[in-house]
């Protein structure tokens, strides 16, 4: 876990990175004397933690975390017990720790926060599997006459743009499906669809043979628009 | 004020690094005198909510001095001073002598 320290104080700088320093896997990545700096630095920056200073000059610690659009977890630092219920109103804000600060109180208080920064890390992990799955799947449905028809990407030879609609040329049928050649690239993986010319998406691993300005796939010859050959050449495995 | 001041929590968060609590006492001797100057600066101008805001910054100093009395004595006196009350100030100048004295024999 990485944190940053911000207090207009150097005593309470120093005593929390001493602090951090007796905790494990908790490292001080900067200190920073006003909220200013700190917000230049997040901006750069992905931080875990924070201990912010409620009571600074000119800009307190309640204004440093409105101007943050996604803050980290932060553990309030103060000499200060009425802002404890202020505090709380902020999702951000984990734990509120009054000066001077204990390495008991202190470890609780990371104990705290640690099990909200896992969280976090957590549910991005989430996220990210969750986007994968929607780019890279084996499969994608499509909605027939009202039913739900399951497609199978290895199936997939070509798709063709007919006006309003597209075609899904598969190996062992056709299916016409309302919808736009770019919805559909949206949906299928890079790496074995390739748009060849603005009416035709193809299957690269089904390609039989190419000429010039065509590709043969099964038994159709699709035509391949010149802006768009050199991606298909540097797609294939040339000998 | 009974209370003496200690450095029982300096030791206790240094560990036994004595380079880590020279550091420290060096940056309390030099922040103290200049937050003892400004208060009493803006006492002396009345303006009485800048002492309160100095206050509370002497605050940390004093708890971590262990002087739990006179960390009340701080929270009372800046509550006094934003509604520009003083009674408070001839105990709090006291006290802050006597952290002085400590600090700079340190």
């Amino acid at each position: 876990m990485n944190c940053i320290i911000i207090d207009d104080e150097e005593t309470a700088r120093v005593i929390i990175e001493q602090l951090c320093d007796q905790v494990e896997n908790l490292d001080v990545i900067e200190s920073f004397p006003n909220a200013i700096q700190a917000i230049k630095f997040l901006n750069k920056n992905d931080i875990d933690l924070i201990f912010l200073d409620i009571h600074m000059p000119d800009f307190t610690g309640f204004d440093f975390i409105q101007t943050l659009k996604n803050p980290p977890k932060i553990i309030l630092t103060t000499s200060d017990k009425n802002f404890a219920l202020e505090a709380f109103e902020y999702d951000c804000i984990v734990d509120y720790v009054v000066k001077p600060i204990t390495l008991t109180r202190f470890t609780k208080s990371i104990e705290k926060a640690k099990i909200f920064v896992d969280k976090v890390a957590k549910s991005q992990q989430t996220d990210t599997i969750a986007t994968e799955n929607t780019i890279s799947d084996t499969d994608l449905y499509v909605n027939i006459d009202r039913r739900l028809i399951k497609i199978n990407f290895s199936s997939i030879a070509i798709i063709e743009a007919k006006g309003d609609y597209i075609q899904i040329k598969t190996d062992t049928k056709n299916y016409t499906v309302h919808s736009t050649l770019k919805k559909i690239q949206e949906k299928l993986p890079d790496h074995l669809f390739l748009k060849v010319h603005r009416s035709y998406i193809i299957h690269i691993k089904k390609i039989i043979d190419i000429e010039d300005n065509s590709v043969l796939i099964a038994k159709d010859v699709i035509p391949v628009s010149r802006s768009n050959r050199p991606e298909l050449m540097k797609r294939l495995n040339l000998l | 004020m009974q209370e003496a001041p200690n450095n029982t929590y300096i030791k206790q968060l240094a560990n036994g690094n004595t380079a880590f609590e020279k550091k420290l006492i060096a940056i309390v001797k030099r922040e103290f005198p200049e937050e003892q100057a400004e208060f009493i600066k803006n006492y002396k101008h009345k303006n009485y909510m800048a002492a309160a805001e100095n206050v509370h910054k002497l605050k940390n100093k004093i708890g971590m001095l262990g002087m739990e009395k006179a960390y009340q004595l701080a929270i009372d006196f800046e509550n006094d001073l934003k509604v520009e009350k003083t009674i408070l100030y001839p105990e709090f100048i006291v006290l802050l002598n006597q952290m002085e004295d400590f600090i700079m024999n340190l």
